[in-house]
């Protein structure tokens, strides 16, 4: 049976996986290799490696980067964080990197979409999505937008027209990222998740909002008010008590959503 | 010397990355070859053919002349047929053809053609491509390539196009209903999952291969 996927994701600023604490602090968290192979080692069922800071650093950085932590990592590993072109994917892709995750870029040039899916395949092309709800509109999911540079601008694109333009342009994957439910622990956007993959047939990649296993177990679920996600990133599962990813899909399959166990 | 097939279909990083780690970790040296060359492959103890993306893209194996120096280098001759391995477009290349680019034939090496998922089953919509961790079942208890695997595995899959089942079937994974996960006959064998991203399950099959 194919499973519901937990994606752990690794914040990386400056070679160093960060992560914030009650938004404001950023504190060290630890080497990028070293914390990709804990994850997967953990259980994890991919590893996401965002490097939130490569646009004002260059490229170096980062290559060096997912070199030392696709080296021995023998699960999906996907890199995003300043890919702006064809051949910066490739250089990504040459470092170890099974798929690149796209956002502003894809927004300013949506040809980039095509262009790394036609040398490396639809597969390796993830369309991140940043998006809040419309507070003007009488739909405010329907009509949810797109925000770009880390959700600083808004766009004026309908989040559900982008999810699908980016399909008919070839993406492989879209990450769903709700700015609404981002860093509240209070749970994903299960309405939002659930109307973008209603939408689109490739894999929709909840992300915003975990607090608990039940959060996780309910933006999985294809039941009444669940969020019909394939995958779900859990950026802070140690926030919350929980250890590692085996824990969480342990607590996960419990509720009959299926989970990749043992692993 | 292992040749690993590049024809320009994706990345071959993490196929040669695996292949490399196991070798090292056997004490062995590196003879992982990557190549487009028909000499190197009659040279090979072995063939990896990987590949993700287009089935299209396999048009430059028989443009290269590769496609003739695979038939001749796993063709049954005593002593001499090589182990072979297709991974997921490189499997479904092992089949006559792929409904995905209907003019570019396969090895024909099995019979039937692959196909792309149904867009509904069991009266529900089913998304494709099918991507993510799924589970081998109906194990051929005589798999060479799948020995010390059990049952219930997880791999992991990306793709829209499917083998159906088959004599030659090694095992099977059920998305919109049951497909060939691995085909294996003989020295000839494919899988339709990624082994090198399929964590230990995926190292072991690749190690029961480098050890064949």
């Amino acid at each position: 049976m194919l499973t519901k996927r937990i994606i752990a994701c690794l914040d990386v600023r400056s070679g160093r996986v960060v992560k914030g604490v009650q938004f404001l602090d950023i504190v060290d968290a630890g080497d990028p290799a070293e914390l990709a192979h804990r994850h997967a080692l953990g259980g994890a069922d991919e590893i996401v490696l965002l490097d939130i800071t490569a646009t004002h650093e260059g490229r170096g950085t980062l290559l060096d980067t997912v070199k030392r932590s696709a080296a021995n990592l023998f699960i999906p590993f996907t890199v995003g964080g300043g890919i702006r072109s064809a051949e910066d994917a490739a250089a990504v892709f040459d470092a170890g990197a099974d798929k690149v995750s796209i956002n502003s870029s894809a927004i300013a040039r949506p040809e980039l979409i095509a262009e790394i899916g036609s040398s490396f395949g639809a597969q390796a092309v993830v369309v991140a999505i940043d998006a809040r709800r419309s507070t003007s509109s009488a739909d405010p999911i329907g009509d949810a937008e797109v925000y770009v540079f880390g959700g600083r601008k808004p766009t004026g694109i309908r989040v559900i027209d982008w999810a699908v333009e980016a399909e008919q342009r070839g993406a492989g994957e879209i990450l769903l990222t709700s700015m609404n439910t981002d860093g509240m622990r209070n749970g994903f956007d299960c309405e939002l998740t659930r109307r973008v993959s209603e939408a689109v047939q490739i894999p929709v990649i909840a992300s915003g909002g975990a607090g608990s296993a039940a959060h996780f177990a309910y933006v999985f679920s294809h039941a009444s008010g669940g969020g019909k996600a394939d995958a779900a990133l859990a950026a802070s599962i140690f926030h919350f008590g929980i250890t590692d990813s085996r824990a969480l899909k342990y607590q996960i399959a419990a509720t009959d959503i299926p989970m990749r166990l043992p692993c | 010397m292992i040749a690993v097939i590049d024809y320009k279909a994706g990345n071959l990083t993490s196929v040669v990355k695996a292949l490399r780690y196991l070798r090292a970790e056997a004490n062995q040296p590196d003879d992982i070859l990557i190549t487009q060359s028909p000499d190197d492959v009659k040279q090979a103890d072995k063939i990896v053919l990987p590949g993700v993306g287009h089935f299209q893209a396999t048009q430059l194996l028989t443009d290269l002349g590769l496609t003739q120096a695979i038939r001749e280098a796993v063709a049954p001759t005593p002593g001499n047929a090589k182990p072979f391995l297709g991974i997921c477009v490189g499997l479904q290349w092992l089949y006559e053809g792929s409904t995905e680019a209907p003019t570019t034939p396969g090895l024909a090496h099995f019979p039937a053609h692959c196909e792309h998922f149904p867009a509904r089953y069991d009266n529900a919509d089913l998304k494709s491509p099918h991507v993510g961790w799924n589970s081998l079942e109906d194990i051929r208890p005589d798999s060479r390539l799948l020995a010390n695997i059990a049952p219930g595995s997880f791999v992991y899959y990306t793709h829209s196009w499917r083998a159906p089942l088959s004599a030659d079937t090694a095992a099977t994974t059920s998305y919109g209903g049951p497909f060939t996960a691995a085909v294996e006959r003989s020295n000839v064998m494919g899988v339709q999952f990624h082994p090198e991203k399929s964590a230990a399950t995926g190292l072991q099959l690749l190690k029961n291969f480098l050890t064949l």
